[in-house]
């Protein structure tokens, strides 16, 4: 069996999946219960002053069938008491000195930081995430991604937490900024330990039509709220692979952002994540998702040959380049597997309004006879024209898994990416020569 | 691996034939079916499993591709998983309890998806137990049917040693000789009986446990008695299922044509095509008599195997019917015939071939005063009798108690012909017999005979640890 254990910048971990601080780790209660469960570790609701929560503090989006594909919220940060959370800390540390117990602080002053981290720290805690990323409440209060946000204040602050901790201290990112790397290479240089991305990104949850009133609603109002689960994980993913190639990166990632099940996690580490965090797909369905995480996890590493983690950490991470390093001579193709098609025809109008008009619908009806295998007749099987632009599109509006098959096509030409055709042209070389053909300029 | 058990079974048998009635998914349907399941906490589904099995698990799991994952958390709650993936009857159990019905929407093709899973690892070779570290305990299982295989992987997991006493050539029990074809065919059930086996026990096929100074009734190739068994073995698993099937005492039931439901099923399953034992091109018509679920199934094979008119005959209406109404109303479609609130008096000879059923006779029926279990009591319309004509007859009235066998075993109690088990650990009068399946339950589901040979394994696993039962031979 792989080993599933992690130690991330000095915090161990008997497997990467550790609850994000989010509803999920309010408690004691919760935590431990998640630990039954399986997961390796937990970042607490972000410690900071009390605060007053609004009623209602939760929107979502819905895809078809699927509930809550994207989740947002109101929120602020911890709403129990210091002394509370402390408790709970040390009893859970105590239960389970083998699970990682992360502190998430968000306070303002100097004093307050030291205050937090003495305490967190004499609580038992493993390490601290510096909430630098929620977007919505506490930001116009000066802390979160307000922090977040500005480079120069984060590095200061991490510095500060730097000079008081004794356990590591990861940097949680907000995604609401022009480019992740600003942040990230600041809590380097601020002498950070980890990083932590992505926390929410700001949004609304449409609106109500009635009342005319923005979601989640307050009474007759809303608030921008902050956005996660399935829907961001793309997005998120960037972000964690940018960092994740960029050599002024030197600290260990933890993956965050619709992480679901062991698929999203495994791809979270292969793009850098050392560990992965999990906060929606938790609230939605419990702890116990964890279980697939775990054992899914285990499947796909003993097929990849993988016995540890940090052997697959990154592994994908070189694959994400530029587009100027992109392979222009490599081709594919849309091919229909006929005995696979149901006769929807989805592929023909989306190639044929949206997209380039490579699919013609011209079977000949006197042709119809159903074939051997071909479960509708071929009319209504559509056919790939030599024009295909190999875009994909076909193939992802395709309900059918495996009918529309991408398929290479040999060219006859070296791989040559836009930046060395650049330079090859520029020295002379005939354009024709060493473009295969294909539709665009060159 | 080349399979022992499966080289005895003919290549062309009668079932050969008959397609599954609902075949299996492919990875894109499985896929797609898996993503529709709400994932229920606290999920009724599974509840409703005899066994327990955390189906919103597993079919996560085939949701998020995780095939490896969800066949464990099948086979870790019933190592029959894979054919009860495909006889369980899930519209009265698991998807019968599945939420969507009180959306409005049908329910998740539970047995479908446990199919998937189970072949998926089957066809991998994958295996996710191990025999536990020996413990010199010995462990005696009569019968190789689903109860005493589920208990004797058990016992073999908690590192006991176990031999399985099977009275028939083929193992499996009921797996192999009675499901009906369309859900099952023998070959998936000899193929489940060798992977579990691979765990490390053993079964002795031919070999039928007798009690002392008996001689055997299956036929099998040698016996072995009680008395030796318990010098041989600390505890004793008893899953000889049911008897042969029940005889009614009518005139004619003795000719040649007139069946045993269950013992024609094992004629259709297990024997070559042309040993089935009536011959196809004759029979153009065919009566089953009963209303129960092993008449439904006679019926609707004999449909499939291409006999032109089937007719179910039953003593009250429709509704009475204890067969399921889903099955019922397959059989309908099929284009069963069913000729109600009637019962045969005698099978009468063929015109042509006096050794031959050639006819039933039967009473029309009616329904009198309810008798003790509420049900109206049929009495006989006098001057109704008719005839109607048939090749070949099946007759699914029951089948009978094993009593003189179990009797013969001192201390153990017998309830209307079923074994007296204590319900939470499969122990039986005798300390050192523990029983399960049809012979306690008295006729249940696959999936019952599995839980409950499973329940008493880890009974006798605690009886054996603490010294409380032993070998007398050692
Ligand atoms: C026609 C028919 C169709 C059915 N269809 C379904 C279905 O679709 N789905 C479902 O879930 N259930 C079905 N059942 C019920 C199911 O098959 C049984 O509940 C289940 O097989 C019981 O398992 P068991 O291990 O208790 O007994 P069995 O399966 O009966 O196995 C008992 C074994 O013990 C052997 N044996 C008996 N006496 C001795 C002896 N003295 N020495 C050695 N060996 C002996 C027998 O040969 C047999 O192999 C059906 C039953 C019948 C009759
Ligand atoms: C209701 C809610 C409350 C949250 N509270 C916090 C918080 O207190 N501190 C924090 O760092 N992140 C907080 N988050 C952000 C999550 O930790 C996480 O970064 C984000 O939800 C993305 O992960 P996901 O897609 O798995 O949900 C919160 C998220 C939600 C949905
Ligand atoms: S989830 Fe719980 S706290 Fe939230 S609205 Fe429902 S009952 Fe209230």
């Amino acid at each position: 069996m792989p080993d599933l254990s992690i130690n991330f910048a000095g915090i161990e971990s008997p497997n990467p999946f550790w609850l994000a601080s989010a509803p999920p780790t309010n408690s004691g209660d919760q935590v431990m219960r998640a630990f039954d469960a399986g997961w390796g570790g937990a970042v607490w609701k972000t410690l900071g002053q009390p605060i007053r929560n609004v009623f209602s503090r939760y929107g979502s989006i819905d895809y078809h069938d699927h509930r809550m594909a994207g989740l947002n919220n109101i929120e602020l940060i911890t709403d129990r008491s210091l002394e509370d959370n402390l408790k709970e800390i040390s009893e859970v540390k105590k239960r389970y000195p083998k699970h990682a117990v992360i502190a998430s602080l968000m306070v303002e002053s100097r004093e307050e930081w030291r205050e937090y981290v003495k305490k967190s720290e004499d609580a038992g805690v493993d390490g601290f995430e510096l909430n630098f990323g929620c977007p919505h409440g506490m930001c116009e209060r000066g802390m979160g991604s307000a922090v977040g946000q500005e480079p120069r204040v984060l590095k200061e602050i991490t510095s500060w937490v730097k000079e008081d901790a004794t356990k590591p201290v990861l940097v949680k990112l907000t995604p609401n900024v022009g480019d992740i790397l600003d942040p990230g290479v600041a809590g380097v240089e601020g002498g950070a330990d980890g990083l932590a991305l992505v926390n929410t990104f700001k949004s609304l949850m449409g609106v109500d039509l009635d009342k005319m009133v923005p979601l989640p609603r307050v009474r007759d109002k809303s608030t921008n709220g902050g956005y996660c689960g399935p829907a961001v994980k793309p997005i998120a993913q960037f972000m964690v692979a940018s960092l994740a190639r960029d050599p002024r990166i030197t600290i260990p990632i933890s993956g965050i952002g619709g992480v679901s099940n062991w698929r999203d996690a495994a791809e979270y580490i292969l793009l850098g994540s050392t560990s992965v965090q999990v906060c929606t797909a938790v609230m939605h369905y419990g702890f116990r998702i964890v279980e697939d995480m775990i054992d899914g996890l285990e499947g796909y590493m003993i097929e990849k040959g993988f016995d540890r983690i940090d052997q697959m950490v990154g592994k994908a991470v070189g694959g994400f380049v530029e587009w100027g390093d992109l392979d222009l001579n490599y081709k594919v193709k849309a091919k229909i597997h006929e005995d696979m098609c149901i006769g929807c025809e989805l592929c023909y109008v989306a190639c044929y309004d949206g997209a380039h008009q490579c699919i013609a619908l011209d079977r000949d009806p006197a042709a119809s006879a159903p074939t051997p295998g071909v479960q509708r007749p071929t009319t209504r099987v559509p056919r790939i024209l030599d024009s295909c632009t190999g875009c994909n599109l076909c193939s992802l509006v395709c309900p059918v898994p495996g009918c529309i098959e991408m398929v290479e096509e040999e060219t006859g030409y070296a791989p040559i990416t836009w930046n060395e055709y650049l330079e090859k042209s520029a020295a002379g070389a005939e354009p024709r020569s060493i473009l295969a053909p294909g539709p665009g300029a060159h | 691996m080349a399979s022992e058990f499966a080289a005895r079974l003919p290549a062309d048998r009668a079932e050969s034939g008959l397609a599954d009635l609902k075949p299996a998914l492919n990875e894109g349907q499985a896929r797609a079916e898996a993503s529709r399941c709400l994932y229920c906490f606290d999920a009724p589904c599974i509840g409703a499993c005899p066994t327990g099995i955390d189906i919103p698990e597993f079919i996560r799991k085939i949701a998020s591709g995780n095939y490896r994952g969800s066949a464990r958390t099948i086979l870790s709650a019933n190592i029959l998983g894979l054919s009860c993936a495909a006889v369980c009857p899930v519209e009265v159990l698991c998807a019968g309890d599945c939420v969507f019905n009180d959306k409005g929407e049908p329910p998740i093709q539970i047995g479908l998806l446990q199919r998937f899973s189970t072949e998926w690892a089957y066809d991998r070779g994958l295996r996710f137990f191990e025999k536990g570290a020996p413990t010199g305990h010995r462990v005696a299982l009569i019968g190789a049917g689903p109860a005493s295989l589920a208990a004797a992987h058990e016992l073999t997991v908690l590192g006991h040693e176990c031999v399985l006493f099977e009275g028939r050539a083929l193992p499996g029990g009921l797996n192999t000789t009675g499901v009906a074809p369309y859900k099952m065919r023998a070959e998936m059930s000899i193929r489940e009986v060798e992977y579990i086996k691979e765990i490390g026990f053993e079964i002795r096929t031919g070999v039928e446990v007798v009690p002392d100074g008996t001689a055997g009734t299956l036929g099998a190739a040698s016996t072995i008695a009680f008395s030796e068994l318990e010098r041989e073995f600390d505890a004793i698993f008893i899953g000889v299922g049911l008897g042969p099937d029940s005889r009614q005492g009518l005139p004619g039931e003795d000719l040649a044509g007139v069946w045993g439901a269950c013992a024609l099923i094992e004629r259709i399953k297990n024997s070559g095509r042309d040993e089935v034992g009536y011959d196809a091109a004759r029979v153009k018509n065919a009566v089953v008599i009963g209303g129960g679920n092993t008449a439904i199934d006679v019926v609707r094979e004999l449909r499939k195997l291409d006999v032109e008119n089937v007719t179910m005959v039953y003593r009250r209406g429709e509704h009475e019917m204890p067969g399921y109404d889903h099955e019922v109303a397959y059989a309908r479609r099929e284009g069963v015939q069913f000729h109600l609130r009637a019962n045969p008096t005698a099978y009468v000879p063929d015109a042509e071939d006096a050794s031959r059923v050639g006819a039933v006779r039967l009473v029309r029926m009616e329904l009198g005063e309810p008798d003790e279990s509420g049900r109206r009591r049929p009495k006989p319309v006098d001057g109704s009798e008719h005839e109607l004509p048939a090749q070949l007859v099946a007759i699914a009235t029951g089948q009978e108690k094993l009593e003189t066998l179990l009797g013969s075993i001192a201390g153990l109690e017998l309830h209307w012909g079923r074994v007296k088990v204590d319900a939470a650990s499969g122990r039986t009068g005798n300390p050192r017999y523990w029983s399960g399946g049809d012979c306690a339950n008295g006729g249940k589901e696959v999936v019952n005979a599995a839980a409950e040979g499973k329940l008493a394994a880890r009974s006798i696993d605690g009886a054996m640890r603490d010294g409380s039962v032993r070998r007398s031979g050692a």
